[in-house]
């Protein structure tokens, strides 16, 4: 019997077992963006830069040159690369302590420069690493352990909406909220992880995919349980879209 | 008569499950009987003659286990 | 090439093109802001990159990247500002990648003073950040001394794959003096290829390149550890750098740098004049530590004097040095204080008196 096949894990990756845990989204949105990587071509001349997290051995799984970054600093490394690899594609892979709240500033300001890379951003509203501290993205109520009785508004604010905050920024020309949660969903994160590459590809400036994602060990659900919470609880306070597309108006008409 | 099959690396298999309620068809799920060698309980086909090859199993897979074919007429 | 009036930080900034600097990133400090001012403008005529970041957090991970991607980068900052930047040398050093770092040292701790300092003295030679590692500096006295030695670290920094530091205070990045920016230097400051850098060509390479400082497992740390080790070895070998000035049949020595050297100099003059010898130990290399000096140290001497601009960071080193052979006194002025001439010519007369 003749076959054909259809579906392969990308070379994008290597071929390093993933180091997370079952059921995590980070396998899914690392599998992305080497698909994209590869299908681009651009995977022989990226450089990407690892951040500390779960993902902090990232450098081990991105099937490209890589350089793992302090806490926070990878927009700050990429920058310094970009700068003297103008031609090469730089990319980070942040989670949500990495870049909302250590690397705030330096996620603010290669946004207000414009820096010409691209920034994965896995947001699941925990610090998953540690052992499930509060992030500036848990949900208000959302127990963790340094919010055992539930995120109170009054004593840590309000979770913090990144791709919202910097659309008001000028130097920022692409960003986007997505989901892994289903396949349907997932096709719409390739996609914009695609358009975001590609801006980065034309020189027309920052651009970052922010991926609402689970933690299923530390939210205390299963892998199952964790899609449907981050579509019934984060979604709605995180909703999906595009939150600036500078390029319209730059591209040819498709 | 199936329109494809899945290939599965069992032993890279983290028993996670989220392949089971992506199957369009539910054919899949975890096999309870055994672990493989990491100690999980890995994905099973149940009736692969139902499969349509949609890849939707692939897709979720977070540990890229999986690949899948189509079969083709000669 | 004809000598050119310059000023300190001006002439630092100009030696790090001629040694071949592709990237500055840096940020707005007293009494270092010329620096960056000259780069934001020459950089571009040279075709090279300039970035002022948004802090030197900021700034130390910018050359961080840059130099993993092969680069010879510079930063620029001033003592609060270097301690900022702990956290980036002590990643790079675990990374083993080259970069020099120019520190204008001011008044501390914390916010401190505006004017001249030696009291990073400690945050140079003792780690600064954390972990077992070392940085290859240098505490040039000149302006001529200082644009040889940047011109040749950044060629010492890519041999050793290591930070690079320069120590110079207040005074020397403000001054002016007449320098030859094109004279030769000791040593070959030709780029090299870097064939470990992340240079974003795994598809030419055949292989992917990675820049890392995390090793869980803690016998492949140690390991690490013991190969980074045998590389400070080579420079406390190799790259202590001193002067001796006015030996013979001196009966004090006096230990100082940069700044504190230049005054020394005068003191010397001075006293000599009252018939009393004395002599300079005049560390160039702050690290490693000029040890091997102190074995020339002639039989006429009976005490050294140790000055800094601090209240006593470097007389550690020479308490070692010394290893008890000779008393070890000490004169300093902090908070951005410099010393008068007198002040070091009383210092000695006081212990001489002390011995009769």
């Amino acid at each position: 019997m003749k076959t054909k096949t259809v579906y392969k894990p990308t070379d994008g990756l290597t071929d390093k077992e993933l180091s997370y845990c079952p059921g995590c989204t980070h396998g899914i949105i690392h599998k992305l963006v080497g698909e994209v990587l590869s299908e681009k071509e651009l995977l022989g001349e990226a450089i990407g830069v690892a951040s500390v997290g779960c993902s902090v051995m990232s450098y081990e799984f991105f099937n490209c040159d890589m350089q793992q970054a302090p806490h926070g600093r990878a927009p700050a490394t990429a920058t310094g690369i970009k700068r003297v690899k103008p031609d090469h594609t730089v990319f980070t892979y942040q989670g949500d302590g990495d870049l909302a709240s250590i690397g705030m500033a330096e996620i603010v300001h290669a946004a207000h420069r414009g820096e010409n890379i691209t920034v994965i951003f896995v947001n699941n509203a925990i610090y998953g690493m540690t052992g499930g501290q509060m992030a500036p993205t848990t949900l208000i109520g959302q127990k963790t352990t340094t919010s055992p009785r539930g995120r109170d508004q009054a004593l840590t604010g309000m979770p913090i909406r990144i791709s919202e905050m910097l659309a008001t920024i000028p130097g920022a020309t692409y960003l986007e909220r997505v989901s892994v949660h289903n396949p349907q969903h997932m096709k719409k994160a390739k996609k914009a992880l695609e358009k975001a590459f590609d801006v980065q590809t034309k020189k027309q400036g920052f651009s970052l995919i922010e991926f609402i994602s689970t933690c299923p060990v530390n939210w205390g659900l299963t892998p199952t349980e964790s899609l449907t919470w981050a579509e019934d609880n984060m979604i709605p306070y995180y909703p999906l879209g595009v939150y600036k597309d500078a390029t319209k108006g730059d591209d040819d008409h498709e | 008569m199936a329109k494809g099959r899945i290939l599965i690396e069992t032993d890279r298999c983290k028993g996670c499950g989220l392949c089971v309620p992506a199957c369009p068809v539910h054919i899949l799920e975890l096999d309870t009987s055994t672990t493989n060698k990491k100690g999980y309980t890995p994905l099973i086909v149940n009736d692969p003659d139902k499969c349509i090859a949609c890849s939707f199993c692939a897709m979720m897979c977070p540990d890229s286990v999986i690949t899948v074919e189509r079969f083709v007429k000669e | 090439m004809a000598k050119v009036l310059m000023k300190g930080n001006e002439a630092m900034a100009l030696a790090a093109i001629k040694g071949g600097c592709d990237a500055f990133y840096g940020y707005p400090i007293t009494p270092q802001n010329e620096l960056p001012e000259y780069l934001s403008f020459h950089m571009q005529e040279h075709g090279k990159v300039f970035v002022q970041a948004e802090s030197e957090v900021a700034a130390i991970n910018m050359v961080y990247g840059a130099a993993g991607s092969g680069a010879r980068v510079l930063t620029s900052s001033s003592s609060p500002g270097i301690a900022l930047k702990q956290e980036g040398i002590s990643y790079m050093a675990g990374s083993e990648l080259p970069g020099v770092i120019i520190n204008v040292m001011r008044g501390g701790p914390g916010l401190g003073g505006i004017q001249p300092s030696q009291a990073d003295y400690n945050q140079i030679t003792r780690g600064g950040g954390n972990g077992d590692y070392h940085i290859l500096s240098y505490a040039p006295e000149s302006l001529q001394e200082t644009v040889d030695v940047i011109k040749e670290s950044f060629a010492k920094s890519d041999y050793y794959r290591n930070p690079v530091m320069i120590a110079v205070d207040g005074l020397i990045g403000q001054m002016m003096e007449p320098i030859d920016v094109d004279r030769d230097v000791s040593i070959d400051i030709s780029p090299k290829d870097k064939p470990w850098a992340a240079t974003g060509e795994s598809k030419k390479r055949g292989s992917r390149n990675k820049i890392v400082s995390l090793f869980l497992d803690p016998y492949d740390l140690e390991n690490h550890n013991l190969k980074l080790q045998k590389k400070y070895n080579e420079m406390v070998e190799k790259e202590q750098r001193y002067e001796m000035i006015n030996m013979e049949d001196a009966e004090i020595v006096i230990v100082a740098y940069g700044s504190m050297a230049r005054i020394t100099r005068s003191a010397i003059k001075e006293l000599a004049s009252e018939g009393i010898k004395v002599g300079l130990l005049r560390p160039i290399s702050i690290w490693p530590f000029p040890e091997k000096a102190f074995d020339e140290i002639p039989e006429s001497v009976h005490t050294l004097l140790t000055v800094e601009m601090s209240l006593g960071q470097m007389i550690q080193d020479v308490k070692l040095a010394n290893n008890g052979r000779l008393p070890v006194e000490f004169y300093g002025r902090t908070g951005g204080v410099v010393p008068e001439t007198s002040e070091i010519v009383e210092k000695v007369r006081q212990i001489v008196r002390g011995r009769k």
